[in-house]
């Protein structure tokens, strides 16, 4: 296919026909790559809600070079040959940003201390990023009772931003989605009606794809705080259709603390995983470990945690492990 | 001068909703010329040359929308009529549908065929349930006297007709997420592009038009593009439904030239017979609740001086620092008694409510306003809330996917733009505020551009 050329804070690069401006961001890499708290590439029709990629496209194209009217969602807009589009650069989109970011904290429960997510939250890590240190909002924030769905799932949707990739899941991964959004606009909610319970075999990835800590993992749930737990990338033969079977144990000492899907360098799982392997596969000899996960070096999950040295220390563990 | 009246002129005739009473009276006479002497490329001419503009609010050229249309082979076009009438202050679509069904299905005869569709929708909004009764009752008899089914008055073209009743929400009003209610789905908009020119209902080329605007095509038929275009003035031709409501003397659906004088409109006994029980004017919200409010002095003059006109550029003259829009027409008259704080709150509640929460800034921001505005109309606020509003409308304003929250922002926007003093005066007098009106705003007040 023929390859087109963009500009992105004026980082030139050529990507093929139909890639949306944020994968070309992604393509670059670094710090102009817009965050996105809706869009996951593994989900199809995933983005454009939670407004936080906003880019300023200051020329459409090679031939039409008009700017853009508005800042336009950067995972749903797709790159023309010659555009130039200003992310970081552009004093009007770090604004917006900023805008979005504080919309969507505004009825947050600052509840980071208690929540599992945090250490792995995208939200945490653009408030940090883009957020203010204080808040302007001074009313009482929407809250709701947390539920079970199920046995292994735990739906907090006082923390949910509405991204709606766990209904994604559900649509693309399953066979028959169970849960789905009731009431509308700042009072509509994630739910199963009357709590019916989300049981399919690959309902545990909405916890994976969930940016905040509105999904977490109930056999988890208080056991660590994350950055306490080694991560091991480890495989096994999983009979599951489509399960990949490949997937991330977070240890503590020999035990296997949880156990969750891949993530790319996007933080986002491209090979999903069935609830056998997350939930009942718990450990070690369960598992064939490969070694150390790949931790950014800016996460707060990579203190203290050096990967060779992890990794000798789990080769061990593992051939100990294996049946004579 | 009187208005001419296109879509109105047999709306007092006894049982105008019935056939055969429509029929007497020349209806459906578009559908013979349409379907006998003319092509589906010379109707989209025509409405072209009208300079027909959406009736919904936006004011696309209906005949340009016409011709991006995609025509892939071998997939089926479709044409959708918008009857979720639920902008605040508008009720035009109701009045036309109630009185006269047979204009609207005519309308949609000529356009389907214009457009190449075979099956059509007409969305009505669930309040409306009684209409979609009538609609169904004047489908009924148009296919037994011929005029929809298959062979169509035998020149081969088939069309049926479909009524599709929405659950009451204000955001099925927006195409993309009219279409995804019809689909059955939540009613979310859609992200932008593919337009639902190119991929809408069901992923097929599909046409989304206001109720108006499809009944303005059977006159333009009957007649001729360039005589619809000779009414009006400049790029706003044609007549318009205006729902006049607030504080004047007649309320009502109107129809008028476009370009007539707003002070014509407002005053004269023709139209709203001036302000009710000698009171005097203080705001106008010309368009429906989206569009920005005027005070009086901006209402009759522009900034430039000139006088205002009921029309498209003349109601947006100087931008939204000093206009508003058209929009779809919901003409709403404040006087002096009216609460501009209490108005605007009553406002961001409705978007509050009806925000789809699709997209963080509007669903956060929607609720958030209205909290602000809470406390305002309730003597609670502080100098800095006021700031803090207009912070947080232009936050929300164009960082949205649809324009539902352009629509939240805008009338915040206007209300603290012009009445400023208003909002000021509520936080200084907690307690009066709570027991009377503000009053008028001093009309000699010199303007000043804050945007």
């Amino acid at each position: 296919m023929a390859l087109i050329k963009v500009t992105i804070d004026g980082i030139e690069t050529q990507v093929e026909e139909g890639t949306s401006i944020l994968n070309a961001a992604r393509s670059i890499g670094g710090k102009i790559v817009p965050p996105a708290m809706c869009y996951y590439s593994s989900l199809k029709g995933s983005g454009g809600k939670c407004r936080t990629c906003l880019v300023k496209v200051t020329q459409g194209s090679e031939k039409d070079p008009r700017p853009m009217p508005k800042l336009v969602a950067s995972c749903s807009t797709n790159v023309m040959d010659g555009m130039v589009v200003e992310n970081t650069a552009s004093q009007e989109v770090m604004d917006a940003r900023k805008s979005i970011v504080e919309m969507l904290l505004i009825n947050h429960p600052l509840d980071c201390p208690v929540c599992d997510q945090a250490g792995e939250c995208s939200l945490q890590d653009l408030s940090y990023e883009h957020g203010l240190s204080t808040t302007r909002y001074e009313f009482e924030r929407r809250k709701f009772d947390p539920i079970d769905i199920g046995d292994h799932i735990k739906l907090h949707m006082n923390r949910c931003i509405l991204c709606y990739r766990c209904l994604m899941v559900g649509d693309q991964l399953t066979n028959e989605r169970e849960h789905g959004i009731i009431g509308r606009g700042d009072h509509s909610e994630i739910s199963t009606y009357l709590e019916k319970s989300v049981d399919n075999e690959f309902s545990g990835n909405v916890i994976d794809v969930c940016p905040v800590g509105a999904l977490t993992d109930r056999t988890f749930r208080f056991k660590s705080r994350v950055w306490f737990s080694k991560p091991l990338n480890a495989h096994r033969e999983c009979t599951t259709a489509n399960c990949s079977g490949k997937s991330v144990l977070w240890m503590s000492e020999n035990n296997v603390l949880r156990v969750t899907a891949r993530k790319d360098q996007n933080n986002e799982v491209t090979e999903f995983i069935c609830n056998t392997c997350r939930f009942d596969k718990k450990e070690v000899k369960n598992w064939v470990i490969e070694g150390p996960a790949h931790i950014s070096r800016d996460s707060v999950i990579s203190q203290n945690h050096y990967e060779l040295p992890i990794t000798h220390k789990y080769k061990a563990l593992e051939n100990t492990a294996k049946p004579q | 001068m009187a208005s001419k009246k296109l879509l109105l002129e047999h709306i007092d005739v006894p049982g105008i909703n019935t056939y055969d009473v429509y029929r007497q009276k020349g209806g459906y006479s578009s559908v013979e010329k349409a379907l006998k002497s003319m092509t589906p490329e010379t109707i989209v001419e025509e409405v072209k040359k009208s300079g027909l503009r959406g009736r919904g609010g936006a004011g696309f050229p209906a005949g340009m929308k016409w011709s991006f249309l995609a025509k892939p082979d071998g997939v089926p076009r479709h044409l959708l009529c918008n009857a979720d009438e639920s902008e605040p202050g508008t009720f035009k679509d109701r009045y036309l549908m109630e009185k006269i069904p047979h204009l609207l299905i005519e309308g949609m005869i000529v356009s389907s065929f214009a457009l190449g569709a075979n099956v059509s929708y007409i969305y009505i909004r669930g309040e409306y349930m009684w209409v979609s009764f009538i609609l169904e009752r004047a489908i009924a008899e148009a296919k037994a006297n011929g005029f929809l089914g298959k062979n169509i008055l035998g020149s081969g073209y088939d069309l049926e007709l479909y009524v599709q009743v929405g659950g009451g929400a204000y955001i099925c009003g927006e195409e993309t997420a009219l279409i995804e209610s019809l689909e059955g789905k939540r009613g979310n908009p859609r992200m932008k592009p593919p337009f639902p020119a190119v991929k809408g209902l069901w992923q097929r080329p599909t046409v989304v038009n206001n109720v108006e605007t499809i009944a303005a095509v059977v006159w333009i038929l009957n007649n001729s593009g360039d005589d619809y275009a000779k009414i009006g003035v400049g790029k706003s031709t044609g007549t318009k439904l205006i729902s006049a409501s607030g504080n004047i003397k007649r309320q009502g659906v109107y129809e008028i030239d476009l370009g007539l004088p707003v002070d014509e409109f407002l005053n004269s006994d023709e139209y709203c017979g001036g302000m009710a029980n000698g009171k005097r004017l203080k705001a106008v919200v010309p368009g429906g609740s989206s569009v920005p409010i005027l005070p009086a002095e901006l209402f009759y003059k522009t900034a430039n001086g000139d006088a205002r006109l009921m029309s498209y550029e003349s109601l947006a003259d100087g931008g939204f620092a000093t206009g508003s829009m058209l929009g779809s027409g919901g003409f709403v008259v404040y006087d002096e008694d009216a609460c501009i704080v209490r108005n605007t709150w009553n406002f961001t509640r409705f978007y509050n409510h009806e925000s789809c929460g699709q997209c963080s800034p509007c669903r956060e921001g929607t609720g958030w306003m209205l909290k602000v505005l809470h406390k305002l109309e309730h003597g609670q606020g502080s100098i800095q809330d006021i700031d803090l509003l207009w912070d947080i409308q232009r936050r929300i304003e164009g960082n949205t996917i649809c324009p539902l929250g352009d629509a939240a922002a805008w009338p915040v926007a206007s209300a603290i733009r012009h009445f400023r003093e208003e909002f000021e005066w509520h936080v200084k007098n907690p307690k009066l505020c709570m027991e009377r009106n503000y009053g008028l705003l001093e009309s000699t007040k010199k303007f000043e551009l804050v945007s």
